[in-house]
């Protein structure tokens, strides 16, 4: 094996884990390649995080993306998908540089569920951990029931269908 | 944490591997039944069908209650599948956005390099 390659820092890098500790969280966590400092921007800067945030494998589009990142500050997201949009929006609770957001998701009504994530570098890299508590284990519940891993309604279930039929009609 | 949605799948799995107990799900699944009515319907021992309702009451894909002398079996509230795929679906989901953000995070790790190296 070539020197240069195994030198390269893949080793814990690149896997996404998504569980459900307790009926009212969900925790997802990913290793990334970089300092805190570094990710943590790309999490808090608008012109950043619209470039991930919708990947461009899935058929969603945001489409606007305005953040006051600070404690109280609120944020909104604009998202197109088969011509209707939908917006996601909240608050900021906690804002600490480099290490910790935690956020309202208020699009769901009067009990909100809210998101934590932490930013954990180790060694140059950065363990980001993003956790989810909803308002109750019914919330939960009935997002999973309702099919919906955005709260775009049923998007993703036919994520599969919209890639062959993208791809049909690309041929 | 992962070992436990790992050990979750499994033990759905390895329930389902077994024609009589996807047969049990199936009846459940059009009404509730005794283990009795079970073992009756399937043609096995009192003793067989309550180890096939133990490995599915294990899985959480069914419940189980006495009432008196009679225990009554029924699907269980965790509609297993539905979650497994949907938590699947959701880890892509996070999966892609990673992807990009890996890509977002190389170019600034880049940008800083070359800054520093030419200040």
């Amino acid at each position: 094996m070539d020197a240069a390659i195994r030198s390269e820092p893949t080793n814990m890098a690149g896997t996404t884990t998504v569980d459900r500790p307790t009926d009212r969280e969900l925790v997802i966590t990913r290793i990334v390649n970089g300092p805190a400092r570094i990710v943590f921007a790309a999490w808090t800067k608008p012109e950043l995080l619209e470039r991930w945030w919708a990947p461009k494998s899935f058929p969603i589009k945001l489409l606007s993306c305005e953040m006051d990142v600070r404690v109280g500050g609120r944020y909104r997201l604009v998202f197109g998908y088969e011509g209707s949009t939908m917006d996601f929006f909240g608050r900021y609770v906690e804002v600490t540089p480099n290490s910790r957001l935690v956020w309202t998701n208020d699009e769901g009504g009067e009990e909100a569920t809210v998101t934590t994530v932490t930013f954990e570098e180790t060694g140059g890299k950065t363990l980001v951990v993003v956790h989810d508590l909803y308002p109750s284990k019914e919330a939960l519940d009935d997002a999973i029931e309702s099919g919906s891993t955005t709260g775009m309604p049923e998007a993703l279930g036919q994520l599969d269908e919209l890639v062959v039929t993208l791809g049909e009609s690309a041929a | 944490m992962v070992q436990y949605a790992i050990s979750r799948l499994d033990a759905s799995f390895a329930a389902l591997s077994d024609g009589t107990r996807r047969g049990v799900l199936e009846q459940l699944g059009r009404a509730d039944a005794s283990i009795t009515d079970l073992a009756q319907t399937f043609h096995m021992t009192l003793t067989g069908m309550r180890k096939h309702v133990g490995v599915l009451e294990r899985a959480e894909l069914v419940t189980t209650e006495k009432v008196g002398r009679v225990r009554t079996c029924r699907l269980g509230p965790r509609r297993f599948d539905d979650e497994a795929a949907w938590i699947e679906e959701y880890r892509q989901l996070w999966d892609s956005r990673f992807d990009e953000l890996d890509k977002v995070v190389d170019e600034l790790n880049w940008k800083e390099h070359v800054d520093g190296r030419s200040n």
